[in-house]
């Protein structure tokens, strides 16, 4: 069957699947929008605002759903609008497959209008990107394109296509499979290292399991749980890793990090095994790394190789999938019919247990003014645990993740390696559309809600019912609580002049509108909030001002030499 | 953390698609990771399909084990191998356009090159070009020698390309 170009990048989504696109038109795909005008049936194209907005909404899309998300638009500016979400993509390891039209190919090169370089730009970026330069190729890129973004470490792909080649005709046909010689991920692991892990789980006297976003992207949560049990180890996840575990479960200690607890950066300090699981030992996790877990033996579950002994010396190195690692280690105990012993952990999880008492996440909510604290609280309170939680970059982040207890996978979406501002709103679109009847938040603040705000507009347009919770402190407020701390509090460009009224421009675009500034109205807010079931609502929550996150690990410490209070 | 091995040098042989934009991916990856090229050597093989690239550069061990993986998770890279682990032999190859306006300097060249395996490849009326090949080291000490007396105009040197000894391989 002999098709255009446009036409077969068409078929070619069917093919893999794909329901839903997050686009912006422009010239140089013209041909490919009018395809999926007469292909609207079949796929749903969701108009953003910004392109930046349609990758993170495809990320979330992604995130919450574990299959790639897919992104079209146009050259030049539309391209390099898309970079950040690509590289906010790459840094998180989110599946994505982003497709950016080019000037015709007789102009490459010629400084045409909206030609640029989009391949050589989003290269240090992407896990891979192609540019289509013979449309008989174009199918087989495109399969690729998907295979690599979600197999092995999962990251986005960017393919370029000339105008030209939308509009040329060319046989189709579609691959049903497709193997690329350089390219094969080591999925199994090794079965002798994982007995080496075993034998030392099952002696470890203060063990420690660190499980990170990899448990999330290999669907491992309900294999890491049931190891966790059986192993009766205390476990903690890292920002990108919550829900990997339920935070409500007696063996989670907490988050890590600089903002983790004292918990369970204490005994990260003091273990003897650490056990990570898909986690990549990031500088906001390991604080000094020559003072980090000096008493430890490393296992280091990952199937990306580079990630290993990257950071921290590792002892036992496994590389393949999470999920299928932590079944082939179940699998070693069974063989063995053993599990560890709990008498060789009982002092350590007294001594965890004395860490606890600390009870570092303490605050007060008396009548002053909101914490922001409480309104996280309160919202996990009322959504039983069980929302899509999106989240902006900042206190507000540090907040949702310390505050809102997340039980299930897939349910917490952010910004981790790039901590990208003005991610969360198009990131709950993403999420809402791929889960229409679920309850999706956005934690936000005033500095970060601004950078994507125009989201508003496209969240009207299919009526998508997101709740915003915006944690208004009238600062940048990580921003300036480093100030406060690390610069004598010289708040340099970090208070935001000028808000505008966040009711009047929700209601500007069509949308519910709140402001909140008494703490006793906070819950009463979120129940009314939550009960507009099709409406997207608004909500300005206005904060205590000089909020500050606790506990904290700062620059260069080591993970034992917490800030309290 | 064990403390960091000392940087060493190492030359690493890299075979991978022969597709525009290789290139970039493994120069870029050097560049925005920090770490140093002494210098890139690329052609393709007698496939086609696949280029082989040698590349030198310097790090701890640790680095050195960093670059590899880094270099094997491009989807281009096919396969690729530290030469350091095996018995190898290097070799660069060089020209060198020499002044020869001083009394004695054509004996001066002849007898250096002669020395050294090279060969005079241009006469000119007042230059001499010599093609020298040779491990990495041997050129610098050709340039050196040769420089001690005469005015070099010119180096061009291939950076250095390297192959295992024996039965030891890079191929598909």
């Amino acid at each position: 069957m002999e098709l255009t170009g446009a036409e077969i990048f068409v078929e070619c989504l069917k093919a893999e699947g794909v329901d839903t696109i997050f686009g912006y038109p422009g010239g140089a795909v013209l041909f490919i929008y009018d395809a999926l005008y007469k292909a609207a049936e079949d796929l749903n194209h969701i108009l953003v605002r910004h392109e930046q907005g349609a990758v993170h909404a495809a990320e979330g899309y992604a995130k919450s759903t574990n299959r790639p998300g897919v992104v079209l638009v146009t050259s030049g500016p539309g391209a390099t609008n898309a970079v950040t979400g690509i590289a906010d993509a790459y840094m998180d390891s989110v599946p994505l497959v982003v497709f950016t039209g080019q000037v015709n190919r007789d102009l490459i090169g010629n400084d045409a209008f909206q030609e640029v370089d989009i391949v050589g730009i989003s290269r240090p970026c992407v896990k891979h990107n192609f540019l289509v330069t013979d449309i008989r190729d174009l199918a087989t890129t495109i399969k690729k394109a998907f295979y690599i973004a979600s197999t092995g470490r999962p990251g986005p792909v960017l393919v370029d296509i000339p105008k030209d080649i939308t509009q040329m005709r060319c046989e189709f046909s579609y691959p049903d499979s497709i193997a690329i010689r350089s390219y094969n991920p080591t999925v199994k692991g090794n079965r002798r290292q994982i007995r080496r892990a075993i034998d030392l789980m099952l002696e470890a006297q203060r063990p420690m399991l660190y499980t990170g976003g990899g448990v999330i992207l290999s669907g491992a949560a309900e294999a890491l749980t049931t190891l966790t049990r059986r192993l009766g180890f205390p476990i903690t996840n890292t920002l990108m890793g919550l829900g990997g575990y339920p935070a409500t479960d007696p063996q989670f200690v907490g988050m890590l990090g600089m903002h983790g607890t004292f918990e369970a950066n204490n005994a990260m300090h003091n273990s003897d095994l650490v056990i990570a699981i898909g986690a990549r030992f990031d500088d906001r996790v390991t604080g000094n790394i020559e003072k980090f877990c000096p008493y430890a033996k490393v296992i280091h579950v990952d199937i990306d190789p580079a990630s290993i002994s990257k950071n921290v010396k590792v002892d036992v190195p496994i590389v393949g999938d999470v999920k299928g690692v932590l079944t082939d280690m179940l699998a070693e105990l069974d063989e063995r019919g053993t599990s560890p012993d709990p008498a060789n952990t009982a002092d350590w999880w007294q001594q965890i247990n004395e860490w606890r008492k600390t009870d570092c996440l303490h605050y007060e909510q008396d009548d002053t003014g909101i914490r922001a604290q409480y309104v996280v609280e309160k919202l996990w309170e009322i959504t039983g645990g069980d929302a899509y939680v999106c989240s902006d970059v900042g206190q507000h982040q540090m907040w949702a993740a310390q505050f809102y207890r997340f039980d299930k996978p897939n349910r917490w979406i952010n910004s981790g390696g790039l901590g990208t501002m003005g991610f969360g709103l198009p990131a709950a679109m993403g999420v809402q559309i791929a889960h229409p009847k679920e309850t999706v938040a956005c934690i936000t603040g005033d500095g970060s809600i601004q950078m994507c705000i125009q989201e508003l507009g496209t969240c009207m347009q299919y009526q998508l019912p997101v709740k915003i919770i915006s944690l208004n402190n009238g600062y940048l407020g990580m921003v300036r609580q480093w100030q406060e701390f690390f610069y004598q509090k010289r708040y340099a460009m970090s208070y935001m002049e000028a808000l505008p009224d966040f009711v009047k421009l929700a209601e500007a675009y069509g949308h519910v509108g709140m402001r909140i500034d008494k703490p006793a109205d906070v819950e009463g807010a979120l129940r009314e909030a939550m009960a507009m079931k099709n409406r997207l609502v608004f909500m300005d929550f206005i904060t205590k001002r000089e909020g500050n996150v606790y506990p904290m690990v700062p620059a260069g410490a080591g993970q034992n030499e917490m800030i309290l209070v | 953390m064990t403390a960091m091995s000392t940087a060493k040098r190492h030359v690493i042989s890299i075979l991978m698609e022969n597709e525009s934009g290789a290139l970039s991916r493994v120069a870029g990856l050097f560049s925005a990771r920090g770490y140093n090229i002494e210098s890139l050597t690329v052609a393709p093989t007698e496939d086609r399909s696949l280029s082989r690239l040698t590349l030198v550069t310097s790090g701890s061990n640790e680095i050195i084990e960093q670059i590899m993986k880094q270099l094997h998770k491009l989807i281009d890279v096919v396969k690729l191998m530290d030469l350091n682990e095996y018995p190898h032999i290097e070799r660069e190859m060089m020209m060198v356009k020499v002044d020869t306006q001083k009394a004695g300097a054509h004996e001066r060249v002849k007898h250096v090159s002669d020395i050294f395996r090279a060969r005079i490849i241009d006469v000119g009326e007042k230059t001499y070009t010599v093609e020298a090949t040779g491990s990495h080291d041997k050129l610098d000490a050709f340039l050196k020698v040769l420089g001690g007396e005469l005015r070099i105009i010119e180096v061009v040197r291939s950076g250095s390309m390297g192959i295992a000894r024996g039965s030891a391989s890079l191929n598909l």
